[in-house]
């Protein structure tokens, strides 16, 4: 008898211990996956913001160039570049025959013709002499020197021939190709070659995007919130907009992108692919969060502020408006950040708008066509190239280092403003 | 040219607002009493200069465009031009006044595009003249209005609430707009597809439904066998599953251990890491299981003997339930919380262990909130969009092994409507009307769940 009674105990301990650990295992695969998740875009990450070099001696020969003597600006700005850029590349191997020759050229990306015109443009007294200048290598090459490229692969399954690696190791040996830092990463916009690719053009889309959204959805949602908490009377029509409210905040994400589909581009004939309509469209996806979060936050004022400025003859207006609002912008602050955040990472209505065209200028303003951070990696990573891969993983670290940015910001905005009632 | 004028108004805004103050001033300096503080009689005539402003803007933006049109287009009347031909001329003389135009130019449309420019700076013209000279006049009139027993405070106070009261209907309108953007072309759809076919069909190939010339008359039979969404509803649903797999017992699991075991440091640190997932963008998890989970579960399958499709629902399904843990735990830790807490000591009084509590006492007990923020998830897992886009298949396929890749609501949306759109299309129109069920299918599901939780909340407050 007693000793059934200590079995059953024992099994009700164990069961206890297992149930604890069923939940300490949960946590823990939760942020095991944040951790995987994390580590692999790290670590494919990291190597887009170092980019290959070839250095490669250019010979600035001016009958080449069909330059004269002594050429002015323009001469040197409308000069034939592109026939010493297939000379130097050619010369990296002197018994290359032409199809070699081709295959040296391709070797770097398509924009050598301009990146040596710019380094004689920098220094004119150049002009028959001989330089080393930096080329962008070519995306697959570029993957090579990163130690990401399957070499072993056989060569009609590879971008890269054997002469092509061959030609790539000796300039490695003789110490001609280096890495450093990816500047044009951050300035160039979209481009079909991932060795050039950068995000400035989706960057700029997304901040125009932004903007738009928080110039139209702040302002309104703020004054709903303020409408609705502090006079709204409690009757039917009141609870109808709660609970549009609430399920708007709860819409799928897509359905915003056929509204902005079949209203704002459909019927107001507003630009396609622009920031101004995407902007538009987040707004209303974020509308509801921000309401809530100013009503949450007008709620935490405590009704003693409301009483005393009523009591010292305020009307409700002047008391709203004068101690309510102020006394919850913390909050309001806090919780409309959150929202933009939310908008930066939303993919599915942009692309629906129109905002996944290749795009391969900066825009300037919000009525230029434009991709945004979000579609960026989407576009890219829809694309077969092997040099896109880090490319996205490192648009993503940018995004995701946004979003760390502004949580922190609304997280400090909370804590360092937001006064506590008790 | 708007905005400098836009910019102009509002000086004039500041501008009526400092001479209703002074004036108010210069009343208060002959010892009269004013009926309202100073700066009201400011806000009062800045009102009076943005009310005709804005009445005047919005009037020619609506009517500008349809006037100039019909001015253009009567220069072509009684040429036996048709409605469509007629609109096509009018934007392309609209795209060549403004030098986008790249076709060949006849000189109509040189002729209507000269009186395109013409016209715009007449109506821009005139609408700078209307405005400036109406908000002069009306400020004029309220600057006399004004006076000692004027009420300036109660006219301000009831403008302010009622643009307060205008926000508050953004939120109907978004939602007005949302089922007016829907319904529309999906009715359009339903007169060509019958809804029969739509609901019980089982075979989906968009691709089939080309672009029709407008000329063509309409073939219905053209597109029977094209546009039977079940394929669709089902990998919505199937996609949904697994992700709930997922993250129902995570969630759940981990949502009751915060709430009841871990201690206030690990609570402080663990929600928040776990609510990290949540706050990631979408198109990351996309990529990640287009890029990792897809291929290694393909390669896994491959090891073991499976044949495993490298977009299978699996990985889409895995990597949206994880999305979907943080939404589980935290709502169903709130809603653990809330329990009472003479319930849990009603139960170890008896003798019960910590976890016997929890799933005799408290598990039902908060049942309701639990369902409901699983409902919440599930209507988050059918709205999802980019890890279906990215890695699960395009192609409906009716088929109910994980393995095997299928596709959703979501996803045929973006495959069908990315690019360029014909509206008016069967094709285009198939978008919405999968948009519409979307919508609809969310739409109960989170009603149900806010009430379920609101209820529930009800009962413990």
């Amino acid at each position: 008898m007693n000793k059934n009674k200590e079995q059953l105990l024992n099994k009700r301990y164990k069961a206890e211990q297992r149930f604890r650990l069923y939940g300490l295992s949960a946590i823990f695969m939760a942020l095991l996956f944040l951790t995987i998740f994390i580590f692999k875009i790290f670590s494919t990450g990291y190597s887009a913001f170092q980019k290959t070099w070839l250095i490669v001696p250019v010979t600035f020969d001016a009958e080449l160039m069909m330059l004269d003597q002594n050429p002015s600006k323009e001469d040197l700005q409308d000069a034939d570049y592109y026939d010493i850029a297939l000379k130097s590349m050619a010369d990296l191997d002197p018994n290359a025959n032409e199809d070699q020759e081709n295959e040296l050229k391709r070797m770097v990306s398509y924009f050598f013709e301009k990146e040596i015109k710019n380094e004689l443009l920098n220094d004119p007294n150049l002009i028959g002499k001989t330089k080393e200048v930096y080329l962008t290598a070519s995306d697959d090459l570029d993957q090579v020197f990163k130690g990401n490229y399957p070499r072993d692969l056989p060569e009609d399954q590879r971008r890269v021939s054997d002469y092509q690696l061959k030609i790539f190791d000796q300039l490695v040996a003789n110490g001609k190709v280096e890495s450093k830092f990816n500047i044009s990463f951050f300035t160039n916009a979209d481009s079909r070659e991932a060795e050039l690719a950068g995000i400035a053009s989706s960057f700029m889309g997304s901040i125009f995007s932004i903007l738009v959204c928080l110039m139209i959805a702040f302002p309104v949602a703020v004054l709903a919130a303020i409408y609705l908490e502090e006079f709204a009377p409690k009757n039917r029509f009141t609870d109808f907009i709660e609970v549009n409210i609430n399920n708007l905040a709860a819409v799928p994400s897509i359905v915003f992108g056929l509204l902005g589909l079949g209203v704002l581009l459909a019927i107001f004939q507003l630009p396609r692919s622009t920031p101004l309509v995407g902007g538009i469209t987040l707004s209303l996806m974020t509308l509801p969060t921000i309401i809530i979060a100013a009503r949450a936050s007008l709620k935490a004022v405590p009704p003693s502020i409301r009483e005393a400025a009523l009591a010292m003859g305020a009307s409700r207006m002047q008391t709203t408006m004068h101690h309510t609002v102020p006394l919850s912008m913390p909050g309001t602050l806090s919780g409309t950040i959150i929202g933009l955040a939310q908008a930066l990472g939303e993919t599915a209505p942009l692309i629906l708008i129109g905002m996944v065209a290749f795009v391969n200028t900066i825009p300037g303003s919000p009525m230029d066509p434009a991709a945004s951070l979000p579609v960026q990696i989407y576009i890219w990573a829809e694309s077969a190239e092997r040099g896109f891969v880090e490319k996205v993983s490192a648009c993503i670290m940018v995004l995701l280092g946004f979003l760390i940015i502004m949580n922190l910001f609304a997280q400090i905005i909370r804590h360092k403003f937001e006064k506590k009632w008790s | 040219m708007n905005l400098i004028l836009f910019t102009f108004i509002v000086l004039l805004g500041f501008t009526s607002y400092y001479f209703g103050r002074k004036k108010a001033y210069t009343i208060q300096s002959t010892k009269k009493r004013l009926t309202a503080l100073p700066q009201f009689y400011g806000y009062y005539l800045a009102i009076w200069c943005a009310i005709p402003a804005f009445i005047i803007f919005s009037l020619w933006a609506i009517f500008e465009p349809t006037i100039v049109k019909l001015l253009i287009l009567s220069d072509y009347s009684n040429q036996g031009y048709l409605d469509d031909e007629l609109n096509l001329l009018y934007e392309k003389s609209k795209a060549l006044s403004r030098g986008q135009f790249t076709g060949e130019i006849t000189p109509f449309i040189e002729a209507s595009a000269e009186k395109y420019l013409s016209l715009r700076s007449i109506a821009q013209s005139s609408k700078v003249v209307i405005v400036l000279s109406a908000i002069i006049a009306s400020v004029a009139y309220a600057y006399k209005r004004i006076s000692s027993n004027s009420r300036t405070r109660e006219p301000v106070e009831k403008f302010l609430n009622a643009v307060l009261f205008t926000a508050s209907l953004a939120a109907i309108l978004t939602t007005v707009g949302i089922v007016f953007s829907l319904i529309f072309q999906t009715i359009d759809f339903f007169k060509v597809i019958p809804l029969f076919d739509f609901v019980f069909g089982t075979h989906w190939y968009p691709a089939k439904a080309f672009v029709r010339d407008s000329s063509e008359v309409l073939d219905p039979t053209m597109y029977s066998d094209t546009f039977g969404a079940v394929p669709i509803f089902a990998g919505t649903f199937f996609i949904a599953f697994i992700a709930m797999c997922v993250a129902i017992p995570i969630g759940l699991m981990s949502g009751i251990y915060l709430a009841e075991y871990a201690s206030t440091k690990v609570r402080q640190y663990a929600k928040p890491l776990i609510e990290i997932l949540a706050g990631i963008p979408t198109v990351v998890y996309g990529f990640f299981a287009a890029l990792t989970v897809g291929p290694f579960l393909k390669e896994l399958g491959t090891s073991m003997g499976l044949e495993v499709s490298a977009e299978s629902a699996l990985a889409a399904g895995g990597v949206m339930g994880i999305m979907i843990i943080p939404f589980i735990s935290s709502l169903s830790d709130d809603v653990i919380t809330s329990v009472p807490q003479s319930l849990r000591d009603g139960s170890y009084a008896m003798g019960a262990t910590k976890s016997e509590t929890i799933k005799r006492v408290i598990f039902p007990a908060a049942l309701p909130g639990i369902v409901g923020s699983i409902l919440l998830g599930v209507s988050r897992a059918i709205g999802e969009t980019m890890i279906v886009v990215m890695a699960s298949g395009l192609a409906a396929n009716l088929t109910l092994n994980p393995l095997e890749s299928t596709s959703t609501i979501t996803a045929q949306i973006v495959v069908i409507l990315i690019g360029d759109q014909a509206f008016g299309d069967p094709k285009t129109q198939a978008a919405f009307a999968l948009g519409m069920s979307l919508f609809l299918v969310t739409l109960c599901l989170n009603i149900v769940a806010l009430r379920v939780v609101k209820k529930y909340r009800e009962k413990y407050e």
